[in-house]
């Protein structure tokens, strides 16, 4: 087909236009919205922070137990059933009930209706699984229990590392759940990693309880360590208040002992409490723990009602400042570990951004001269197309808000070396028909029909590589697939549109010529 | 014309002498994984202080019992690559560095990259890579058996499989870093190469039907020598792009650049004299096209 009818023309005119339009948003500033997006940088052009979070669910799920025993407890002896030498032992809870009991505790837990053990209308799963092992009866999470049980500390924990990330005032920050127990940071353009990393790694949970000599005492006591590693203490396990009864925490200089302290509100609940244990335990030492370490240990020398008060404890300003954003912004429900970081400078974000489009300006010059030297005409056309089509590459990238990562620089130089296969195909194959046949019109469409399926089968390939690039590659590597995956479909409008139209114009004015090609 | 056909046979040779001494390194010696798939950290460090090179970096990590530590210049003078296991994978231990170093250099460095990837997140990257790359060889072996007859299925997935397995080689021969881009260049590759010996055998498919009476020996090298301007220019284009990454595109996209550019060159060279002799050796006919033909006719 040489011929393309106005209305075609003016689609791949305008078409294009779009497209270069939309690229160039990325120069200039367009007051209109629609044109005003831009590429994303990746964090590895724009320098920035990548960080990994694994939720460790195990002490969540030590707890749930925890809560579960004295529940089970509670339940059954109100049915006036015994529950005995019940302990937990590698997150399963074991107990001991007579053999008569036994029926009437396996149905309880087997009910599907059962409010001991839920779930099971809507996920015809319970949360709890119950097993007779002769010995005794073993209770433990289900798969489904675990499922969900996860997936609220990661809702839960999620939250919290927003609103640590937050504080911190980083622009734009990127937090996302990756599977049930994993949240994925990134955080662009960030000076100081070091200390959201710090900020991250601390659960934050806090309490204040009675220093205690009573071994006897009636919720048990733990020795716990101080900050400083050398001290310890024994502490009541009795909470008077925690973290949660905190309605805020700032840092501020005590003028008086010249040291920075953590001043905090407390809310109506915990104001009460604190009032009532000040006023019960003057002269006692109360010790404010911190993830299981002793900040500081006061002795209470007056009633506190007022539901605020201060932490000391050998603060500098910045560790003052960052123990009261880690208490406002709340504990998490698990510790949370990194295990993976990667983070990447701005200057060397730069200095890749320029090598980058170096290595694209030079491989661009390199592939124009060896197509125009190698095919004259054909080459000036086919580079037409290239540049045409690295602006409609560029434009969708930026129509879409692409992220744009080193790699992805490298999968555009590609497309480049690429995208002149199937202009190469088909003027190869116009070649071939001119060998054959006199008239230049049906040598060209030869030309076109004769190399479509080697053309589809040459794309094909590389995007089926590119789409498994895109689901299985993490980060830079996704920039990559891509560039690579839109680039062939850039690539293929370019050629059998604006290629073509030039081809055809070319060929309808040299009907008669000798050597075409 | 020129005749490949009449090297077939020393091609051949070559190529499984070049796919054995490939799989004894790769069994042997091994390949060389960087931290994305070994875990352990890496830094990137920029000196601005001539006391500042490869020995004195080095003595500084290793009083600070990191485990393996391996100190290299990247890219120019100022540049430093240093990696280490960071075996109990310790929390702060860029922050412990960077007082360790302050002591020494004072202020005059700066880390330009950090990288720290744990065991649990190297080994799924190592296994997802794994799969990844399985995936797109199993993904090109359906789409070439729904395109082609058995035969030349076979031929293209040998000469996917030479073209993967050498390159691997030649990294593991020079003890080149495996890391995530080198991932993504194999899977290039592989689309690469597959194009490549899918253009050619294209062309194959097309003679087998115009001409009775050549045989396969004499009509595989008519079709690559019909088909050898683009396969030429093509792949001249493809190294000039990736020459100028290699070259100018920074140290980052070194390994990446040069999986390519290796791969490239493989992939070319085995569409032309794995593919084809592959063709060659299961003595392909018109009948094997026709006898597909007919099967389309009567569905």
């Amino acid at each position: 087909m040489l011929y393309f009818s106005k209305l075609r023309i003016l689609f791949i005119t305008l078409f294009s236009v779009l497209f270069i339009l939309i690229a160039s948003s990325n120069l200039f500033k367009f007051d209109d919205n629609f044109f005003d997006k831009k590429i994303n940088l990746g964090l590895d052009l724009q320098g920035g922070s990548y960080l990994l979070l694994e939720i460790d669910n195990e002490p969540v799920i030590e707890q749930k137990l925890q809560n579960l025993t004295t529940t089970i407890r509670n339940y059954f002896k109100e049915k006036n059933i015994k529950i005995n030498n019940i302990k937990i032992d590698n997150q399963h809870i074991f107990f001991n009930v007579t053999d008569n009991d036994k029926e009437t505790v396996l149905d309880v837990f087997q009910d599907e209706n059962s409010d001991l053990n839920p779930y099971y209308p809507r996920f015809k799963s319970h949360q709890l699984e119950i097993k007779d092992t002769g010995l005794n009866l073993k209770v433990n999470f289900s798969r489904q229990g675990l499922i969900k049980l996860k997936n609220s500390s990661q809702d839960q924990a999620i939250e919290i590392v927003r609103r640590r990330v937050d504080e911190v005032g980083t622009n734009e920050p990127n937090i996302l759940k990756r599977g049930n127990n994993r949240i994925l940071v990134e955080l662009p353009g960030l000076d100081d990693p070091m200390r959201v990393k710090s900020l991250l790694g601390k659960t934050a949970n806090l309490t204040f309880r009675f220093v205690t000599n009573d071994e006897n005492d009636r919720f048990g006591v733990e020795k716990l360590k101080f900050e400083n590693g050398l001290e310890e203490a024994t502490v009541s396990k009795r909470i008077i208040i925690s973290g949660e009864n905190l309605l805020d925490a700032q840092p501020k200089m005590d003028t008086q002992a010249n040291q920075t302290i953590v001043s905090f509100t407390l809310d109506r609940v915990g104001a009460k409490r604190f009032g009532k244990a000040t006023s019960t335990g003057i002269g006692k030492q109360l010790a404010i723990v911190l993830d299981g370490k002793i900040i500081s240990a006061p002795v209470v020398r007056d009633t506190i009602a007022s539901g605020s008060g201060q932490i000391s404890g050998g603060f500098t300003f910045q560790t003052a400042t960052d123990l009261a954003l880690l208490l406002r912004s709340g504990a998490l429900p698990a510790p949370l570990e990194i295990i993976e970081e990667r983070t990447v400078g701005p200057d060397l974000g730069q200095d890749s951004i320029n090598a980058g489009m170096i290595a694209l300006a030079i491989g661009f010059m390199l592939v124009i001269i060896f197509m125009f030297v190698k095919y004259k005409i054909f080459g000036l056309i086919t580079n037409v197309t290239l540049i045409v089509n690295l602006f409609i590459l560029l434009g969708v990238l930026t129509l879409f808000e692409a992220t744009l990562t080193l790699p992805g620089i490298a999968g555009i130089i590609l497309t480049v070396g690429m995208a002149v296969d199937a202009n190469v195909l088909i003027f190869e194959r116009i070649k071939e028909e001119l060998k054959n046949e006199t008239n230049n019109i049906l040598a060209f469409d030869g030309g076109y029909t004769k190399s479509r399926t080697a053309i589809l089968d040459a794309n094909i390939t590389t995007l089926l590589a590119a789409i498994i690039l895109f689901f299985m590659g993490s980060g830079p590597v996704k920039g990559f697939a891509v560039t690579l995956g839109v680039g062939i479909f850039t690539t293929l409008f370019s050629v059998y549109f604006i290629a073509r139209l030039f081809t055809s114009i070319y060929v309808s004015r040299n009907k008669n010529k000798e050597k075409l090609i | 014309m020129i005749a490949f056909n009449k090297y077939y046979n020393h091609f051949n040779l070559l190529s499984s002498v070049l796919i054995v001494v490939s799989l004894l390194l790769l069994i042997f010696k091994g390949l060389n994984f960087g931290i994305d798939f070994k875990g352990g950290t890496l830094i990137e460090l920029r000196a601005s202080d001539s006391k500042i090179n490869v020995s004195s970096l080095r003595d500084r990590f290793n009083q600070m019992d990191l485990g393996d530590v391996s100190v290299k210049k990247f890219g120019n003078d100022t540049d430093f690559l240093v990696k280490f296991e960071n075996k109990d994978n310790k929390k702060n231990i860029i922050e412990e560095i960077k007082a360790n170093l302050d002591k020494s250099f004072g202020n005059n460095y700066d880390f330009r990259r950090v990288e720290n990837v744990g065991p649990k997140v190297s080994a799924e990257l190592l296994k997802s890579g794994v799969i990844a790359i399985s995936l797109s060889l199993a993904l090109m072996l359906i789409y070439i058996w729904i395109r082609f007859e058995w035969q030349f299925s076979l031929g293209a997935i040998l000469a996917l499989f030479h073209d993967v397995i050498v390159t691997l080689g030649v990294f593991s021969l020079f003890s080149l870093e495996i890391n995530l881009s080198i991932i993504a260049a194999v899977l290039t590759i592989v689309g690469y190469s597959m194009n490549d010996t899918v253009v050619i055998f294209d062309r194959v498919r097309e003679n087998l039907r115009k001409y009775s009476d050549i045989k396969i020996f004499e009509l595989t090298n008519i079709s690559i020598n019909e088909t050898l301007s683009r396969t030429i220019i093509t792949s001249a284009t493809t190294l000039l792009a990736l020459l100028a990454i290699y070259f100018f595109g920074g140290e980052i996209l070194k390994g990446f650049s040069l999986a390519m550019i290796l791969g490239v060159v493989f992939g070319t060279y085995s569409s032309i004299y794995i593919a084809n002799t592959v063709l060659v050796r299961l003595r392909v006919s018109q009948k094997t096209v026709l006898r597909e033909d007919d099967q389309n006719k009567l569905n």
